[in-house]
């Protein structure tokens, strides 16, 4: 198969056409496909928020305001029906989990009780600590509509008021710190109960 | 060339899983279940397709000392195309997949095949080598992916059959490496009897 | 303390092979000899450390600067080969034995999942610069571990009678999911 001679200008041209088509193509699928990846990952937030928080007509994430704790970021989005708070949701995170960090979306209630709990990204194994998704087992449940005020969020084992999953003790831990770690640093806002 | 046999060389006498034991990783890493792993093959698919087209178009342009980075190049853009376009249209996928899609540009596969069969042969030919090559990776990660999915959770394509866990050994690391040893094993003996 | 958590993360709870999946190729290549192992991993354990540092560079100085954040695999990749290319020379010069006992290894580390998979990883789990040079470094050393722990156990398995159909590949596929299984043990360490 005649080849084109591997002197050092064929090289270099050869190498740098190649390069530059290749980042031209790039370049252009990047732009084409940035719109629709913002939108996914809009949706996706926007279906966790609307899962954990009572209904809303505003658009939480435009309202969405951090605050950096502990080495990483806390989100808070209020969610508004008409003109009063009816909840923020906190996208929260733990690195206590099992395997690594695990991040929720915890919907509070005005005043502070727990809405509902949605879990965004762990690593936890399969059958044990991934029983922290509500699609897998009651393990959230326990968590609705308690008050951390009056609520411990700590398993039984460390004095707390939380049914850990069976042996599946630290990721149950890590689920509490990440919930308590949103309850700490709730600031409620523009025209809340508290 | 025979065109079919060219095809079909990919699924069972040279698959590239049960045969070549190439591109190891994505094949243990993204098969916890059937679904997975029929996404992972045919996005590896996709990316050996078009980088065995576009070697066998420039097969003659390259200077020989540079055709390895050279394909790396070509194979790497695809596999980027491949990253963005699940990120906006599959994320779901795009999660579950995670590291491995990025990986498909050290895949062995890939560049194995470019180096061996895209960079001698036409691009015709290339493309229908890239295509059964890819094919048949892909039926082997969804073999694997729906024995450890129905022995590991119970379900199927997410068709749940059983009450619960089934043997979760197998939707954990240890399990890929016993499925797959003897899914190969298995493979080996029937490839020998129809040899 | 928290560079322990990293080193005994990277060797054992989360070893590369074991349980990331990350190296499998030439592991399964390399592993039938004991001191090819060993060279095998002294020379990831370069390629695997220089190249989480360049493109942890890369990444940050350049990458995300200029916002060509996709320009990642590319990139990554590319430092990699050349990398290697680069091990490859100074090794011939400096250690002629070594090259020639390594053979086609060399090379194919550009193609080990474990390299590039580490640098990727080293981005995606937000290390600084010295975190992620303990990060390489523990997972070149637990490649290495889970390496010869293989190569041992293939060596005494050849002295023994294999059933036909298993022989080669499938037990020592068989063989690294009982070690991956111990090595699930390690859990809970961290």
């Amino acid at each position: 198969m005649a080849k084109k001679e591997s002197t050092f200008l064929n090289m270099l041209l050869a190498l740098s056409l190649v390069a530059l088509v290749s980042s031209a193509v790039l370049g252009f699928v990047y732009e084409m496909t940035k719109e629709p990846i913002a939108r996914a990952k809009a949706e996706r937030q926007n279906a966790a928020l609307r899962s954990v928080l009572p209904p809303f007509d505003n658009e939480p994430a435009k309202e969405m305001y951090k605050k950096a704790v502990d080495g990483d970021t806390l989100y808070f989005f209020p969610a508004r029906k008409g003109d009063s708070l009816v909840g923020i949701a906190v996208e929260t995170f733990s690195p206590k989990g099992f395997s690594g960090m695990i991040r929720l979306m915890v919907g509070f209630l005005p005043d502070g009780t727990i809405h509902k709990i949605a879990v965004l990204e762990h690593n936890e194994t399969p059958g044990l600590g991934d029983k922290m998704d509500p699609a897998k087992s009651d393990f959230e449940l326990q968590f609705e509509g308690k008050n951390p005020k009056t609520f411990k969020l700590a398993v039984t084992k460390d004095g707390g008021d939380v049914d850990a999953i069976t042996a599946s003790t630290i990721s149950s831990r890590a689920f509490c710190d990440a919930v308590e770690r949103a309850y700490k640093n709730l600031e409620i806002t523009k025209g809340g109960a508290q | 060339m025979n065109q079919w046999k060219n095809f079909t060389k990919g699924f069972i006498a040279e698959n590239a899983v049960f045969v070549q034991v190439l591109g190891m990783c994505p094949t243990l890493g993204t098969t916890t279940s059937a679904y997975n792993g029929l996404g992972m093959g045919l996005a590896t698919t996709f990316v050996l397709l078009m980088s065995n087209i576009v070697v066998a178009m420039v097969r003659n342009f390259i200077p020989d000392k540079v055709r390895i980075p050279a394909f790396i190049v070509i194979i790497a853009s695809f596999v980027t195309v491949v990253q963005l376009t699940m990120q906006a249209y599959l994320p779901a996928l795009y999660k579950e997949l995670g590291l491995f899609i990025p990986l498909i540009v050290v895949n062995c596969l890939v560049l194995g095949r470019a180096e061996a069969f895209a960079s001698k042969n036409t691009v015709w030919s290339s493309a229908i080598d890239g295509l059964g090559m890819g094919l048949g990776f892909t039926m082997a990660l969804f073999m694997l992916g729906s024995v450890r999915e129905i022995l590991g959770s119970g379900s199927w394509m997410g068709f749940k059959f059983i009450e619960g866990d089934g043997m979760l050994l197998f939707v954990l690391a240890p399990g890929a490496f016993l499925a797959l040893a003897y899914l190969i094993s298995i493979m080996n003996k029937l490839n020998r009897k129809n040899a | 303390m928290e560079y322990f958590v990293i080193i005994i993360s990277a060797i054992f709870v989360n070893n590369i092979v074991l349980a990331k999946f990350l190296g499998v190729c030439p592991f399964m290549g390399v592993s039938s000899r004991l001191e090819t192992s060993v060279g095998m991993t002294g020379a990831v354990a370069f390629v695997m450390v220089l190249a989480t540092i360049a493109t942890y560079l890369i990444q940050y100085y350049v990458l995300v600067p200029l916002g060509i954040d996709f320009m990642q695999t590319i990139t990554f990749i590319l430092v990699i080969a050349a990398l290697v290319q680069l091990v490859e020379i100074v090794l011939k010069k400096v250690s002629p034995d070594l090259y020639q006992a390594l053979g086609i290894f060399l090379p194919l580390i550009t193609t080990n999942c474990a390299v590039l998979g580490v640098a990727i990883l080293t981005i995606q789990d937000k290390y600084n610069l010295p975190e992620a040079v303990v990060f390489s470094f523990s997972t070149a050393i637990g490649f290495g571990l889970a390496l010869v722990l293989l190569s041992s156990i293939r060596e005494s398995l050849e002295l023994v009678d294999v059933p036909e159909g298993m022989k080669g590949i499938p037990i020592a596929f068989v063989v690294a999911g009982i070690l991956s299984m111990a090595f699930m043990g390690f859990a809970g360490l961290v």
